[in-house]
């Protein structure tokens, strides 16, 4: 099955949000090797340079690092794992409080509704 | 390694009126698969056909890996026209031997393996197939070969949507980094997202060389929603 892909953003960055939200929810664990430029293109359907583009991405801000004879493989720093889903937790949560702004919900009734909701959900 | 395809000053006519390729400057790298996106009459298909010496042009050249279009270039471009020249009283299976022995660089082996992925019949004759099944087959005769360029002329134009997905991972099997692959459709929200650069033309001129990333960062919009907006009627 592809990749959801949206198409106004660029692909690259989408391919990168995606391995990302992978490695925080445990699909590929810390110490793994991510399968090949090629597989990873297959399955997303999309541009092998596109996604080469994409792990280069992510290797430049330290998630994957290269081995030379093995290929890529997640961070085992528990901490910068940490950091990145916190990261990503808040853009959820700003992306959240946008769409509350334009409702129209002050601070104070967006923090209320949210208190009542989790005790719905508890 | 020296670039797939140059173009200088490539001019096709047809009548004196007006060039149906007007004055084309282009260099093409390895290792991309092009779009050449243009509404109809822009002059993709001549284009096309002088790079695989179908047409001679009026001015200008062409230089697929350094050489003019000839025997040489014929034997590392791997061209699916846009109407079939195949004799259609021929089985698939004679087709297949038929490649074999015209192409060195044609893999029987990967031909076979892709039309039982498809379930086509080798052992039908061409005319029985349907409209959608005989370009499935000509699709896979042309990827079937280790070319340096291919060019293919609306590959997935007539095929179901299934077939479609299984022909762009096809395509995307196929790439390498020393070969290039240039595909001309209007099906561009299909193939968006395994193509590195698209090319537009317009009544015979180039109005964009960009890949689809600088599009949607530049643009903010998809190639697809870009192509509307240049072309709109």
């Amino acid at each position: 099955m592809p990749w959801d892909l949206d198409n106004n953003r660029p692909i690259y960055i989408q391919l990168m949000e995606r391995i990302r939200l992978d490695i925080v929810s445990g699909v590929y664990r810390p110490g793994d090797r991510l399968p090949s430029v090629r597989e990873l293109a297959l399955q997303a359907a999309v541009n092998p340079n596109t996604m080469q583009k994409a792990l280069s991405e992510l290797e430049r801000s330290g998630i994957v690092y290269s081995k030379r004879t093995s290929g890529r493989m997640i961070t085992e720093d528990e901490a910068m794992l940490r950091q990145l889903k916190t990261e990503l937790a808040q853009e959820h949560i700003r992306s959240f409080l946008e769409k509350m702004d334009k409702l129209g919900f002050s601070k104070e009734e967006i923090l209320a509704l949210t208190q009542e909701q989790l005790k719905e959900v508890e | 390694m020296n670039p797939i395809l140059e173009c200088y000053g490539l001019t096709k006519s047809y009548n004196k009126m007006y060039n149906a390729l007007d004055n084309l400057n282009l260099t093409l790298d390895r290792g991309q698969i092009i779009g050449l996106l243009g509404p109809n009459g822009s002059g993709k298909t001549t284009f096309i056909k002088l790079i695989n010496d179908v047409l001679v042009p009026t001015q200008g050249e062409i230089r697929i890996n350094g050489m003019a279009p000839g025997v040489d270039t014929k034997k590392i471009v791997s061209y699916l026209p846009e109407r079939t020249y195949l004799d259609e009283s021929m089985k698939v299976k004679e087709i297949i031997t038929y490649f074999s022995d015209f192409y060195e660089n044609f893999s029987t082996e990967r031909a076979y393996r892709m039309l039982e992925d498809l379930q086509i019949d080798i052992n039908s004759r061409l005319k029985v197939l349907s409209k959608g099944t005989k370009e499935k087959v000509q699709l896979i005769l042309v990827m079937s070969r280790d070319a340096d360029l291919y060019v293919l002329d609306e590959p997935i134009g007539g095929v179901d949507p299934a077939a479609r997905d299984y022909i762009l991972s096809t395509i995307l099997n196929n790439y390498n980094e020393d070969a290039a692959i240039l595909i001309s459709t209007h099906l561009i929200q299909d193939i968006e997202n395994i193509l590195d650069r698209v090319l537009f033309i317009k009544q015979g001129q180039l109005v964009l060389n960009a890949t689809v990333d600088e599009i949607r960062t530049e643009q903010g919009k998809s190639v697809d929603a870009l192509f509307r907006e240049v072309f709109r009627c």
